[in-house]
């Protein structure tokens, strides 16, 4: 069957069904891969770091959200109580057809509200009522649709929350189809046992029903997913109409606002706006979404896979200068993932150090040789004795035991790096004009481009660090022994116990004071009337006092301690590319990764037309021109 | 020319031909047309013999470059399989790329091919295959929305329900609607809906807006394969080549989208007549006069003369054809099938 036709666009193909089997994606990898080792054991690895990964994000997420909802909760509790009470009160039967209103300040990446606004309802449903509507834009175009979507959410809603223990009501919902005014009515009658006959009259004598069976009356929740893109007048006209029954019908209006407050004002003209009462709610900046993922995915040693200094440079970069979406950055980070187990034969020892050592053991012989075509691996080789070395080359059972050995050398490496990594961004954060960056992203990134020991901008911190006043140094080791105390790592004791000590002895540390006082009268003198040449003498001897001036005490263990921490960097925050067998558990091709992501169609078409022999490798220039005036 | 011999008679002083070139307010054009060229119109036939008796450039060199671009199957698979889509882009036509990914991938599963480049193609179409032979469900809806509503809602009950969706040039002329694209990407989100497209338009990424991506999900692929783009191509109409057959859907979108409105509304109430007396046989057409007096009606032309005006314009892109009836009165009609001018009225509806 072609798919070619002059009348028809469309072709559905279907496979006998005798034929018909499913293939996973298992058989995918192992075909795409020319070598069958273990793609089995990798792809199951890939897809459970994944699985781990998303778990972790989206635990963070809810983390980071729960502070938000439980203000938009205490909100409608609150406005909700205030509607009982004063139920009778005079002042507020005149107030009563506002509207309480949350408005939600959800930022511009429009990508990660769809997470936000789903476990929202979720939080809501629990908490607060049963009826949770969620409205997009897309959805209702005029105040028609509106209404009858959220008729429909709100008995599916009902329903749903009400069939376990009435079992009297339909369960199916009723479809969309045939949910028109007429039909409707109908429904309700039966329901309710009301004569209704509009749809925006129907509303509050169904919540009438429903409520006398909940012992508090639940406020419907109708959320407004996107409040930029609906049309002003299906807005306008709901809340009109809505603002007029709210007596009867406790409605809570959230908007979801990507912009900023002000847009509810440009949407809304200011005889609907009245009708409204609006709090305003910010949600957490995406900066600090990503700084937060960035510690729980990249800075810890729980995840075997890591990416290199590229890739995670490009991936910063797509958030920070395109969208500035952490969903986007955490599918790169699936890709890669992907990527790094997909093309990668050796990555089959990416995961936990007891887990890789008992793969080890498996290799087969044409593994260990991809080991030893590792460039890092000749690297270490190379620095070997003779004897060692010749051993490595030819004998799998020797290469077998380096390589765990390597391997338990990776594992702690990383456990050593990340908590003294943490220690040097808490030095350098608080630096005047930051000069190895604010974020821990950007000193990270520094520190696995290249030894971070020989920039400049490290020079510089160091500098400062020595100019540090005591108390703040006393609160930056404070927080550095934290940090010791919280990693697990060995090798680190030693350092945290010379950390504390030195803590105690800034703790205990008298001032010098005799050396102020000595420099205080020699001020003195200097205000006392002299002449010319007296004068000149004591700045003199003044500038010399200066420059052979002992240290105080505090001076001279402020520069023990900027040595010892120069050191701990030294020793422990190598570039992970100087490891051993690093290409194991670092994903670096950093370009593939943006081609995928952020492809550039146009510059491919320029490319193409301009030098076709770019993409066919034929010869030069010269050779192809005049071939190619067809397209 | 006879402006070029002026110039040269007069003096060289630079400002006065100056001013001599722009004395005239004639602008000095060209009127050697195309039409205008000494050998016939050649008709489709004799161009794609012509066409196919040029040699391929460097054959061998494309057959490296596809054979390349086919080693990325199974990943693509895998990809797809791991919840993303896949979208293809570069100079040469995919079409053949896919075709192969199709028949070499595909035989086992359920798939749809979508030619986006088929100038009859409207989102309904593609929706009704979905439901219809994928789904076997023999119902209608009542909007694109209730259809897309279905679906998903099929799809998510039925994990093992999965559908691959290939859509040849996504970016097609007629499927770069902003709602047609929220649409198509809204079934690409499910897990269990795979899509696989080509994009051949230079600004084919503009049509996607975060939101649109985020539900898209795409891995760019730069698949560049030189091949001719023989049946995109086939579609569209050249000056060189003579046209025949009837007006298809996009040319008489893209002839109304430069037009005013108040012609678009003149055209639409012929439409609108004409298409409620399609089971007519003896309709001959909406008279002159009584168009004039709709248009009247609804204040899109004030005088006889504007209508005739519109009218002739109508004619020059061959929207409308004039009969005579009997009676010696002017009757006026679209040349083009009901079915077309259904989608027509839907689709200017939608916008």
């Amino acid at each position: 069957m072609s798919t070619c036709s002059v009348s028809k666009g469309c072709f559905v193909f279907k496979p006998n069904s005798n034929k018909r089997k499913r293939s996973s994606a298992a058989d995918y990898f192992s075909k795409g891969n020319d070598d069958l080792d273990n793609s089995e054991l990798r792809l199951d690895t890939c897809l459970l770091l994944w699985k781990q990964i998303k778990y972790e994000t989206e635990q963070l997420q809810e983390d980071l959200n729960k502070n938000l909802f439980d203000n938009l909760i205490r909100f409608l509790r609150q406005s909700h109580l205030n509607f009982k009470e004063k139920k009778t009160e005079w002042a507020c039967r005149m107030k009563s057809s506002e509207i309480p209103t949350a408005a939600v300040v959800l930022g511009v990446n429009v990508t990660d509200h769809e997470l936000t606004i789903k476990s929202l309802s979720g939080v809501l449903q629990d908490d607060v009522t049963p009826f949770v509507v969620s409205l997009k834009s897309k959805e209702c175009p005029g105040i028609k649709q509106l209404l009858q979507k959220v008729m429909i959410q709100l008995m599916g809603c009902d329903v749903d929350v009400d069939s376990s223990d009435e079992e009297e009501y339909p369960k199916t919902s009723p479809r969309r189809v045939c949910c028109s005014v007429a039909s409707l009515t109908n429904w309700y009658r039966n329901v309710t046992k009301y004569d209704l006959q509009k749809t925006d009259t129907e509303s509050p004598c169904k919540k009438r029903t429903f409520s006398s069976r909940h012992w508090e009356t639940p406020p419907v929740i109708i959320i407004f997913k996107d409040m930029e893109s609906f049309t002003t007048k299906v807005l306008q006209d709901f809340i009109i109409m809505s603002s007029h029954c709210i007596r009867e019908f406790p409605l809570v209006l959230i908007f979801g606002i990507a912009t900023s407050p002000m847009v509810i004002h440009k949407l809304l003209p200011h005889s609907v706006s009245s009708s409204l009462c609006i709090e305003l709610f910010q949600c957490h900046s995406s900066k600090e979404h990503l700084t937060k993922v960035i510690d729980k995915l990249l800075l810890t040693s729980q995840f075997p896979f890591k990416i290199s200094e590229k890739v995670l440079q490009v991936l910063i970069n797509i958030f920070l200068y395109h969208d500035f979406s952490v969903h986007n950055f955490v599918k790169g980070f699936q890709l890669s993932l992907l990527e790094h187990f997909y093309s990668h034969p050796l990555s089959v020892l990416c995961c936990e150090l007891q887990e890789s050592e008992k793969r080890v053991k498996l290799l087969s012989h044409s593994q260990f040789e991809n080991i030893r075509r590792l460039p890092s691996f000749r690297r270490f080789v190379e620095s070997q004795v003779a004897e060692k070395q010749a051993a490595l080359l030819t004998d799998d059972e020797c290469l077998k035991e380096t390589t765990q050995t390597l391997l338990k050398d990776l594992c702690s490496y990383h456990e050593n790096y990340f908590p003294i990594l943490r220690c040097l961004h808490a030095f350098t954060s608080s630096l005047p004009k930051y000069p190895l960056g604010k974020q821990i992203r950007e000193l990270y990134c520094a520190c696995l481009e290249k030894r971070v020991w020989e920039r400049d901008e490290y020079e510089s911190a160091i500098q400062l660090v020595r100019m540090l006043a005591k108390d703040e140094l006393v609160a930056i080791l404070e927080k550095c022994v934290e940090i010791l105390i919280s990693s697990s790592a060995k090798c680190l004791r030693k350092p945290l116990e010379k950390l504390e000590e030195y803590v105690d002895l800034l703790r205990n540390l008298e001032e010098a004071s005799d050396d102020q006082k000595k420099s205080i009268s020699s001020l003195e003198e200097l205000q006392k009337k002299t002449d010319l040449y007296h004068l000149q003498k004591t700045l003199l001897e003044m500038k010399e006092s200066r420059r052979t001036k002992k240290l105080t005490k505090f001076e001279m263990l402020r520069f023990e301690i900027v040595e010892f921490i120069d050191g701990l960097v030294r020793n422990y925050l190598a570039p992970a590319e100087m490891q051993t067998l690093h290409e194991v558990m670092y994903f670096s091709a950093a370009n593939t990764l943006r081609e995928h992501l952020n492809a550039t169609p146009r510059a491919a078409l320029h490319t193409a037309l301009n030098n076709p022999y770019f993409y066919l490798k034929v010869g030069n220039k010269s050779e192809t021109i005049g071939l190619w005036p067809h397209l | 020319t006879p402006a070029k011999k002026l110039k040269r008679g007069i003096s060289s002083n630079l400002v006065e031909e100056y001013f001599e070139a722009h004395s005239s307010s004639k602008v000095l054009t060209s009127d050697r047309t195309l039409q205008k060229l000494e050998k016939k119109k050649l008709d489709q036939e004799s161009l794609q013999n012509l066409l196919s008796n040029v040699p391929v450039a460097f054959a061998a060199e494309h057959e490296k470059l596809i054979k390349q671009h086919e080693s990325l199957f199974y990943k693509w698979m895998l990809q797809l399989h791991l919840g993303f889509n896949i979208v293809l882009y570069g100079l040469g036509s995919k079409k053949d790329l896919l075709e192969n990914f199709r028949i070499s991938l595909l035989q086992d599963s359920v798939h749809l091919v979508v030619n986006g480049f088929f100038p009859n193609i409207t989102l309904k179409s593609i929706l009704n295959s979905v439901t219809e032979e994928v789904l076997n469900h023999l119902g209608t809806f009542r909007s694109p929305q209730d259809q897309v509503d279905f679906i998903l809602k099929r799809f998510k009950e039925d994990a093992s329900l999965e559908l691959y969706l290939l859509i040849h040039n996504l970016d097609s002329q007629m499927l770069r609607g902003d709602k047609n694209q929220q649409i198509l990407g809204q079934l690409s989100s499910l897990s269990n809906v795979y899509l696989i497209a080509s994009i051949d338009h230079i600004n084919a990424p503009l049509m996607w807006d975060q939101a649109k991506q985020s539900m898209y999900n795409w891995l760019w692929y730069e698949t560049t394969t030189f091949s001719p783009y023989v049946e995109e191509t086939s579609y569209e109409n050249s000056l060189l080549v003579q046209h025949s057959g009837s007006l298809a859907l996009s040319s008489l979108t893209h002839v109304l989208c430069s037009l005013t409105s108040n012609a678009r509304g003149i055209f639409r109430l012929l439409v609108e007549y004409q298409l409620e007396n399609k089971d007519n046989p003896s309709y001959l057409g909406l008279s002159f006069q009584d168009l004039y007096q709709r248009c009247r009606e609804a204040f899109l032309v004030n005088s006889d003369l504007t209508l005739r005006a519109q009218l002739t314009e109508f004619r020059d892109h061959k929207l409308i054809r004039t009969k005579r009836g009997v009676d010696g009165v002017e009757y006026l009609l679209i040349p083009v099938d009901a079915g077309t001018l259904a989608d027509f009225l839907q689709k200017d509806n939608d916008v």
